[in-house]
């Protein structure tokens, strides 16, 4: 076992690790972050999307010790400091973004990178910053649309008649 | 004004507020103190005899604490399948044993055949590894046809692997004949309808607990239904009675019916407990849900279509291989059957209509209920064999439709497949899809296309379902072996709050917000007043679950009969209270008020009332204000919509690209539009996905080659547009109390005969004659269907 | 997956040494790697990350070439070499997803040489050389077949060398699945004559074309490859294209090249 630390939501931890525990093993199991969610093992669904030094990344592809000193964002440090939903969290709510929940983490957290990179996207570049996180609830159509809408767009029009 | 409450209103989900900040709590977030893991060792051959199992090797590797293997489970019964189908002669289907770990035989890639149990995950793993494990290989029984032509046997003690030879209606088969010797013109399909991989994405999980002190079991899973796991899993598996046994389904990561069924895993996690006098944990990676969720579809069927010069439907036969996999899943049987063959008429009056159904046990995953589960496959052969028969015909397929539809004055509608539709208005609802979809504006949108050297089609098809299954002494006798009700405890709290206990179970579908919204509207008072308290056998009552957009229609009219035997006893507290006759007492706006007088009482001061009962009519009334109510609906209901999808091909490459989706809906009664439209979304994003992306495709030797999200596509957000969706054609269920028939199944069953149809008509008005291309339509296979 | 002793050197040269190790295996990005060894497919004694080393990352112009450290990730190359080499910054910014686009990287990829990755097609398209901690290697003497290269046990990428041509495309058909390229063509013209790589569509991974490399040389138009096409012998089959698939797919995907050029 090995000692990590890293900044998680602002917060500074540290944990004893293997080689091969993985940041969401580490943040999961070993801080009790139970928002971020493993939903493949191989890389593809991105319910583990988490921040870590402003750029999204997938938690189950990256290992906690690759990850030490690093700041480290997770879904649990999305909310306003009141407590209340963030911006993101606020749209997704608002347009019946998430259903059963369990892409919703690594939704977030991609969308949050999305719109920090790209404060006004367009439809096509959200679907395709998207790709890397799936749901099966949604269709999408919804997430579509919270995103944009959290952007400051319009989305009262969206597949209007 | 659209409502800002109660029936009708897009209340916003309380449940999202957990979900968005990471504090949902579904099974793999729960860790027991002293908890173990367990890893299965699973096997990699389709079909074998196994030779021998050594664990020694495993049991000294450290951390570990038991390796079991099928011995352990002896005396145990196997996982038991809820529905029995008898065949053409009435003879009961072939039923085998679905052992917990594999006995004697393995069946296919995926069977567990052992299970270490290790202080860590990690652990367990590398002690699975080390399990030695001698199978001596048998040839793989994976084509259908093949299967029942003999060779291999899945179950050498059964004797054939045909499970059953099923007609539907056995008496309408020589009249079905006879009328196509004479129709017009006789339409035939063959298709296949593609086997899917559910994935839900939160993978399976399951944490096992018993509690030696208290000499009880506690079953933490991820399941659509916690109380038929234990019923399934106390009575037939484990012989556990239920007031021993609570299974709780927390949070819950999407089913769509894969999470309904009993798995082994749950009866192995529930023993070993037991057996090492620890937890045990079992969480599920997705390349092992691949091989263990019970897969969807997967039938081969012949159609034909009889119609009459004006297109005028005049019989209709089938003849569908349907796979079962290598064990009966829980609700296996009954979905090529009952669920498949009763909605051969979709909205149309056929007269004639005989269904053969032909399951098949194959070294597979076992096969079962996937959202729509026979439906889809139902409306997915009628809807495509019409679209041929119109293009054969030089008939509009709009219109061919509308020809033959069930009139909106023929309710109640007796069809020749033995169900009988209540309510509906086809017509009126292809007139809402011709509108949103602006199918006026097509040719201009082709041109458009075409400029682009894109061939762009049109597909139009509407479904019908059968939502609710039920009546329980009906189902019976179709050979299940459960009730079909629902049921819901609402406790009034003695300051006035609810809380609705449901027997059914959110996994997705908003049940805390809108169950509240029905008793916000029947009591007047806000839904902030009710909880939903569900997915926990110890403070539920026995329900059924949730599967078959059954949850508001049966589980929602048992909350409506509980709450109405609630206002009917406060009305006598507030008749007391009041001095005058509870016959007089009207309750609006959480106030009763004494008809014609001033005088009233509000709800939180009833509600006390009967909880401090000191001015209390307590000789002829009990205090306390709490009911349950069992809910067994007379028939089913029956959704029904019109679908049109446009479609862009690039003949060069054969892909497709969906442009856009439109979705015309009749769900009787609406609750809350902002959901119902959400779980139109998903149907639709799902059937795309199934009739452009998704195969579960195995190879001769019954090796899945698309076990993983590198082979299996799912739809991605790029994959698909903004879909344009409408429930305003509203025909109210007849027969339950809130008029409403289901929603969550629809976009699923309406929307892959609008892809493949789109693609077809593009490919035809781009002068490629092409009938058919089985789903997934992929680049390949469009190419492959252009290039001849 | 098996446990190993993770180590993270701050240079080339400590990371050569530790590499030097019995069953040690260099981890970039991961995004192939760890997957295999959760599928206990690789199972390393020691993994010998390459991300911590400064000297590794950034992309800079040297005269007509881009030299692109090999730790960088794609995302990085996407930015950065928007401006000198677009083609090859539309190639790294449409590999897999965001989030792995800024965990993956160039050198990571080119050590791995899967056959229906994007970078080889860029490498071998750009005529690129690779440096490695020992030595130069052509691109054209680098891919040796399927996740096969010319690396020596414990030789670790630094750099590549992408020379500039006057115009290049790239244009992929993504497998539906993965998102890898079910056939992907890089296209690119130097004065001296045009290159093309093929990805995604030969057995033995990324391969030249060389008869369209030649009618492009005549006349750098789609046009130019009308009646050519390669054969679907030596091409992949599999679930998502047959090898006839894929041969249509070179030649339409090569034309889509030319004309993003």
């Amino acid at each position: 076992m090995t000692k990590v630390t890293m900044t998680v939501n602002g917060r500074a931890v540290s944990g004893e690790v293997e080689g091969r525990t993985l940041l969401v093993q580490f943040l999961r199991e070993g801080l009790g972050l139970t928002g971020t969610h493993v939903g493949c093992d191989t890389s593809q669904c991105g319910a583990c999307v988490v921040h870590v030094d402003g750029k999204a990344v997938k938690s189950c592809t990256v290992f906690a010790l690759d990850a030490a000193g690093t700041e480290v964002r997770t879904i649990e440090g999305m909310a306003n400091a009141d407590g209340s939903l963030g911006p993101i969290q606020q749209a997704f709510q608002d347009n019946h973004a998430l259903q059963c929940g369990f892409c919703t983490p690594g939704m977030v957290m991609s969308s949050a990178a999305l719109l920090a990179e790209n404060p006004r996207p367009t439809e096509a570049e959200v679907r395709d910053y998207l790709e890397g996180n799936i749901c099966r609830c949604t269709g999408y159509h919804n997430i579509v649309k919270a995103v944009l809408a959290a952007s400051g767009q319009d989305v009262s029009t969206i597949a209007a008649e | 004004m659209p409502k800002d409450h109660g029936i009708g209103a897009s209340s916003k989900r309380r449940e999202d507020v957990r979900f968005l900040t990471g504090r949902g709590r579904y099974t793999d977030d729960i860790n027991l103190r002293g908890q173990t893991h367990a890893v299965f060792v699973r096997s990699q051959v389709a079909h074998g005899r196994i030779r021998s199992i050594d664990t020694a090797a495993a049991e000294a590797m450290p951390g570990v604490l038991k390796v079991f293997t099928a011995k352990d489970f002896e005396g145990k019964g196997g996982v038991p399948c809820g529905w029995q189908i008898h065949d053409r002669q009435g003879k009961p289907m072939l039923e085998p044993k679905h052992p917990i770990l594999a006995e004697g035989k393995v069946r296919y890639v995926g069977d567990a055949i052992a299970c270490v149990v290790a202080e860590t995950l990690e652990e367990a793993r590398d002690a699975a590894e080390a399990v030695e494990v001698e199978i001596e290989e048998l040839p793989a029984v994976i084509d259908m046809k093949a299967a029942v032509a003999g060779g291999a046997l899945v179950h050498d003690e059964l004797g054939s692997n045909l499970c059953y030879d099923w007609g539907f209606i056995e008496d309408n088969r020589a009249p079905t004949d006879a009328a196509f010797q004479t129709a017009h013109h006789v339409t035939t399909l063959e298709l296949v309808n593609n086997r899917l991989v559910p994935n839900a994405m939160e993978p399976r999980c399951a944490i096992g607990d018993y509690d030696f002190a208290r000499d009880d079991y506690t079953l933490y899973t991820t399941s659509q239904n916690p109380h038929v796991i234990r019923l399934l899993m106390g009575a037939f598996v484990l012989s556990i009675p239920e007031h021993k046994l609570r299974v709780v389904a927390p949070d819950v990561g999407g089913g769509f019916g894969s999470k309904i069924f009993h798995y082994v895993e749950e009866a192995f996690v529930t023993h070993a407990s037991k057996v090492v006098g620890r937890p045990v944990k079992w969480t599920c990676t997705r390349s092992e849900s691949f091989m263990t969720d019970a897969h969807g579809r997967d039938h081969v069927t012949r159609i034909e279509l009889a119609l009459d010069r004006e297109g005028r439907f005049l019989a209709l036969r089938t003849e569908t291989y349907a796979n079962m996999g290598a064990y009966l899943s829980t609700f296996a049987p009954s979905i090529p059957t009952y669920l498949h063959g009763t909605l051969m008429a979709g909205n149309y009056k056929t007269p004639l209509i005989y269904v053969n159904v032909k399951a098949v046990f194959t070294n597979t995953v076992p096969v079962d209920a996937y959202r729509g589960a026979g439906r889809p496959e139902a409306t997915f052969q009628l809807e495509r064999v019409i679209d041929k028969a119109a293009r054969e015909m030089g008939i509009d397929p709009i219109e061919i439709r509308r020809r033959n539809f069930v009139g909106a004055d023929e309710f109640p509608y007796q069809t020749p497949v033995a169900v009988q539709y209540d309510t509906g208005n086809y017509q009126a609802t292809m007139d809402r899809l011709v509108q949103i979809a602006d199918i006026a504006g097509f040719e201009a949108r082709r041109a458009e296309s075409a400029r682009k050297g894109l061939l762009r089609g049109l597909g139009v098809n509407c479904y019908i379902e059968a939502c609710g299954i039920a009546p329980s002494n009906l189902v019976g006798q179709l050979g299940a072996r459960a009730g079909l009700y629902e049921s819901a405890t609402v406790r009034v709290n003695a300051t006035g709050g609810l809380v609705v206990m449901t027997g059914s179970h959110s996994h997705g579908q908003g049940h805390e917000t809108a169950f509240p919204q029905v008793i916000s509207e029947m009591i007047g008072i806000p839904e902030s007043m009710v909880e939903v308290v569900h997915g926990d056998t110890s403070n539920t009552p026995m329900g059924m679950g949730t599967y078959g957009s059954r949850s508001l229609a049966v589980g929602g009219s048992a909350m409506v009969k509980a709450t109405n035997k609630i206002i009917a006893k406060a009305k006598k507290i507030a008749a007391h209270l009041m001095e005058a006759s509870d016959q007089d007492i009207e309750l609006k706006d959480g106030k009763f008020t004494v008809a014609g007088t001033d005088r009233s009482v509000d709800w939180g001061s009833v509600c006390l009332a009967a909880y401090v009962p000191h001015n209390y009519p307590l000789a002829e009334l009990e205090p306390g204000l709490e009911e349950t109510a069992f809910y067994d609906p007379s028939n089913f209901t029956y959704p029904a919509g019109a679908y049109a999808c446009e479609v862009e091909v690039d003949p060069e490459t054969g892909k497709v690209t969906v442009c856009s989706f439109a979705a015309a809906d009749d769900f009787g009664n609406v609750i809350n539009p902002m959901i119902v439209e959400g779980q139109v979304h998903g149907g639709i994003g799902q059937g795309i996905g199934q009739a452009m992306l998704e195969a579960a495709a195995y190879d001769g030797n019954g090796q899945l080659l698309s076990g993983s999200y590198m082979d299996y596509a799912m739809p991605r957000a790029t994959d698909v547009p903004f879909y344009k969706v409408d429930h305003s054609c509203q025909t109210p269920c007849t027969h339950n109390p809130l008029g409403v028939k289901g929603c969550g199944e629809a976009g699923a069953i309406g929307s892959p005969p609008a892809v493949v149809n789109a693609v077809i008509d593009a490919l035809n008005r781009g002068g490629h004659k092409v009938d058919h291309i089985d789903m997934p339509v992929s680049p390949v296979r469009v190419w492959q269907a252009i290039n001849g | 997956m098996h446990n190993f002793e993770f180590v993270k050197p701050s240079t080339v040269a400590e990371a050569v040494r530790a590499l030097g190790r019995e069953d040690a295996q260099a981890l970039a990005g991961g995004h192939t790697l760890l997957p295999t060894m959760k599928q206990r497919l690789a199972a390393p004694a020691v993994l010998v990350s390459l991300t911590g080393i400064p000297d590794l990352r950034g992309v800079r112009r040297e005269g007509d070439a881009l030299v692109i450290g090999a730790a960088t990730t794609h995302a990085e190359v996407a930015k950065a070499a928007a401006k000198d080499y677009p083609a090859l910054a539309r190639l790294a910014g449409g590999i897999g997803d965001p989030a792995v686009r800024n965990r993956g990287t160039i050198g990571g990829s080119l050590a791995n040489n899967d056959p229906a990755a994007c970078w080889p097609a860029g490498a071998l398209g750009s005529g690129a050389t690779i440096v490695t901690d020992r030595r130069q290697i052509a691109a054209d003497d680098f891919f040796r077949g399927l996740f096969t290269t010319a690396l020596e046990p414990a030789e670790i990428i630094t750099a590549v060398r992408l020379p500039i041509p006057a115009r290049a495309g790239y244009a992929k058909f993504e497998q539906p699945a993965s998102r890898f390229a079910l056939t992907g063509a890089f296209v690119a013209q130097f004065p001296g004559g045009v290159r093309v790589a093929i990805t995604g569509a030969g057995e033995d991974g990324v391969f030249r074309w060389a008869e369209a490399e030649r009618a492009l040389a005549a006349n750098f138009a789609a046009s130019a490859l009308d009646g050519l096409g390669v054969s679907p012998d030596g091409l992949v089959g599999d679930l998502h294209g047959t090898p006839q698939y894929r041969a249509n797919l070179v030649r339409v995907m090569t034309g889509r090249a030319v004309g993003a050029a």
